[in-house]
């Protein structure tokens, strides 16, 4: 192209593309707006989002396995041991429960909404919610407390657990003399001492895995 | 302007009144004119813009303001105090001054002189030593870089608009605004876009050369306003606001209250010389001094309209292709048309 025919050109060709872009602008004009006003109108939230966590803590068996799923280490559990006296009920899901749980926390703060820690618990009792709007002006009421146990509750079952304990120590110890006075009346040299537990030693299973 | 005249029969107080009102219209007009563009902007995009303050957002204007003008005033300590403090006022009177020529209606003009025309030019160029004030003043080289592209637009981009308005004052034999808007009553055939009111032989010829001229004053009075796509002084993508980087709070709004002002100034510009300013588009019907200053307004208004819808269709062109247009496409169009109207009204 000569130069001459270029800048005519030029100049068609500009004006042309302007035109076009006009035309699809006022297009937009009058299409409706995507905007969702969103304190008002909320949008509908996938079925299975992963939003706000909760727990069922009735169903809780205390088995820590969703803390340990987690990758950011957000969720805080102690257990308590219950007595043999003792009944904790049974969870939903027909699992006896065990443990006492004075302390469920998760810092929702930290958590990631990975949902690692749901797919684990035995009792599907850790579960995601639709709840995701939970700001707040400070950052420990982001830790939240599933634990439902009263400070005395709490208490009253280290108490129980340390009695129980005892006992069974002492039990243990009574045991233990019995077992040593008994031998030592009967035969007289070497001083048999009971076996002791010992771990059972490590066995390599090599068509494991 | 008379009847006001009597009533104070002073004429000092008459004088203040008188050139206070614009400033009561640019500050009224500045408000509708942000809500407009926020929502045309929002529109465009599929968005709904403000919705919250007042019904659909109509208050946001107002807000916007008022937030603007609580702002802290900073000024950078290593800034050319003087220079950096009067910059955003000198901008706004240059825009400011301009109100004085514009014909709002047949009796309201502020100031009826006979070289309104090119007042109005010199006036716009007055607010780029504004803007070169302010770059230069905030020593921050996006601010520098931003005014010293703000005075090579403002020079590229006045030769056209001057010539667009010597070939109006070919047409109707006067640089006043006042005249030349009488020159195109009754009606909207007389309108100097369509030929202005002359034989209809002569109309008939006039009427390309007389498009294109409106065509390119259009283009050069976006250019003069610092608008997208000719916003290169402030550029918010490559030079962060340009000459208004270091500007915050009452001087900011300065600056932007003169932009906006300017908008209204270049579309009345392109009315009053080519839309036949405050004279009904109807003849007779609808017309009067009172519905002067409504078509006026209106005519205006719709031009801004196109501005806006511009602004937010086009991307910003490259500095070269800006004065690729201004002096390589727009200028030897004009002198074409200088040549052609000369010829056409001299036989
Ligand atoms: S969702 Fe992920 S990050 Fe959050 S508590 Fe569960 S495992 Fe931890
Ligand atoms: S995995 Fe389930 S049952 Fe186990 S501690 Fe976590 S919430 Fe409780």
């Amino acid at each position: 192209m000569s130069a001459i025919k270029t800048y005519f050109y030029n100049i068609y060709h500009s004006l042309l593309t302007v035109i076009v872009g006009m035309r699809i602008t006022i297009k937009h004009i009058f299409t409706r707006s995507a905007t969702i006003q969103y304190p008002t109108v909320k949008m509908k939230i996938p079925e299975r989002g992963r939003n706000r966590l909760f727990v069922n803590i009735d169903d809780c068996i205390g088995c820590d396995q969703c803390a340990i799923a987690c990758p950011v280490d957000c969720i805080t559990i102690e257990t308590i041991k219950s007595t043999p006296d003792m009944d904790l009920g049974i969870t939903s899901k027909k699992t006896k429960k065990r443990l006492y749980i004075p302390c469920f926390d998760i810092d929702i703060a930290k958590c990631c909404y990975c949902g690692l820690c749901v797919w684990p618990c035995p009792t599907e009792c850790i579960v995601m919610t639709d709840v995701y709007e939970f700001a707040e002006y400070d950052r420990q009421n982001l830790i939240y407390s599933f634990s439902n146990m009263t400070t005395e509750e709490i208490t009253a079952a280290q108490d129980r657990l340390e009695k129980y304990n005892e006992e069974q120590a002492a039990k243990k110890a009574a045991a233990t003399v019995a077992v040593k006075e008994s031998p030592a009346s009967s035969t007289s040299a070497s001083p048999v001492t009971p076996p002791p537990i010992k771990p059972a030693p490590p066995t390599v299973e090599p068509n494991q895995g | 302007m008379e009847f006001i005249q009597t009533l104070l029969a002073n004429q000092v107080l008459v004088s203040i009144l008188l050139s206070a009102l614009p400033l009561v219209f640019i500050v009224l007009m500045v408000l509708v004119v942000l809500y407009t563009e926020m929502k045309v902007a929002a529109h465009i995009q599929d968005r709904v813009a403000y919705m919250r303050t007042g019904w659909h957002g109509v208050l946001q204007p107002i807000a916007d303001m008022l937030k603007l003008l609580q702002k802290e005033d900073i000024i950078p300590t290593k800034s050319d105090k003087l220079l950096f403090r009067t910059a955003p006022f000198i901008a706004f009177t240059g825009t400011y001054v301009a109100y004085a020529v514009l014909p709002f209606s047949s009796i309201y003009i502020g100031s009826n002189i006979n070289l309104g025309a090119f007042f109005l030019v010199a006036a716009g160029s007055f607010v780029v030593i504004g803007i070169l004030m302010a770059g230069w003043a905030s020593n921050n080289k996006w601010s520098l870089i931003g005014g010293i592209r703000s005075a090579s637009q403002m020079i590229s981009y006045e030769i056209p608009t001057a010539l667009a308005v010597i070939i109006v004052v070919m047409i109707t034999g006067s640089l006043n605004l006042q005249d030349v808007t009488k020159f195109q009553d009754g009606g909207m055939g007389n309108w100097i876009v369509f030929g202005g009111p002359l034989p209809w032989m002569q109309k008939l010829m006039l009427m390309p050369f007389t498009l294109v001229t409106f065509f390119i004053l259009f283009v050069a009075s976006i250019a003069e306003v610092n608008r997208t796509p000719f916003d290169f002084p402030e550029a918010e993508s490559e030079l962060v606001q340009g000459f208004n980087t270091e500007y915050s709070g009452m001087r900011f709004a300065m600056f932007y209250l003169s932009e906006y002002a300017n908008l209204f100034t270049v579309s009345a510009v392109v009315v009053s010389l080519f839309l036949g300013g405050w004279s009904s588009p109807f003849g007779t019907f609808m017309s009067g001094p009172l519905w002067g200053i409504f078509w006026f307004v209106v005519k205006a208004y719709m031009f801004m309209l196109i501005q806006i819808w511009i602004r937010w269709t086009l991307p910003r062109l490259r500095v070269d292709q800006l004065m690729f247009v201004s002096w390589k496409v727009l200028t030897p169009w004009l002198f074409v048309c200088i040549l052609g109207v000369g010829l056409i009204l001299v036989l």
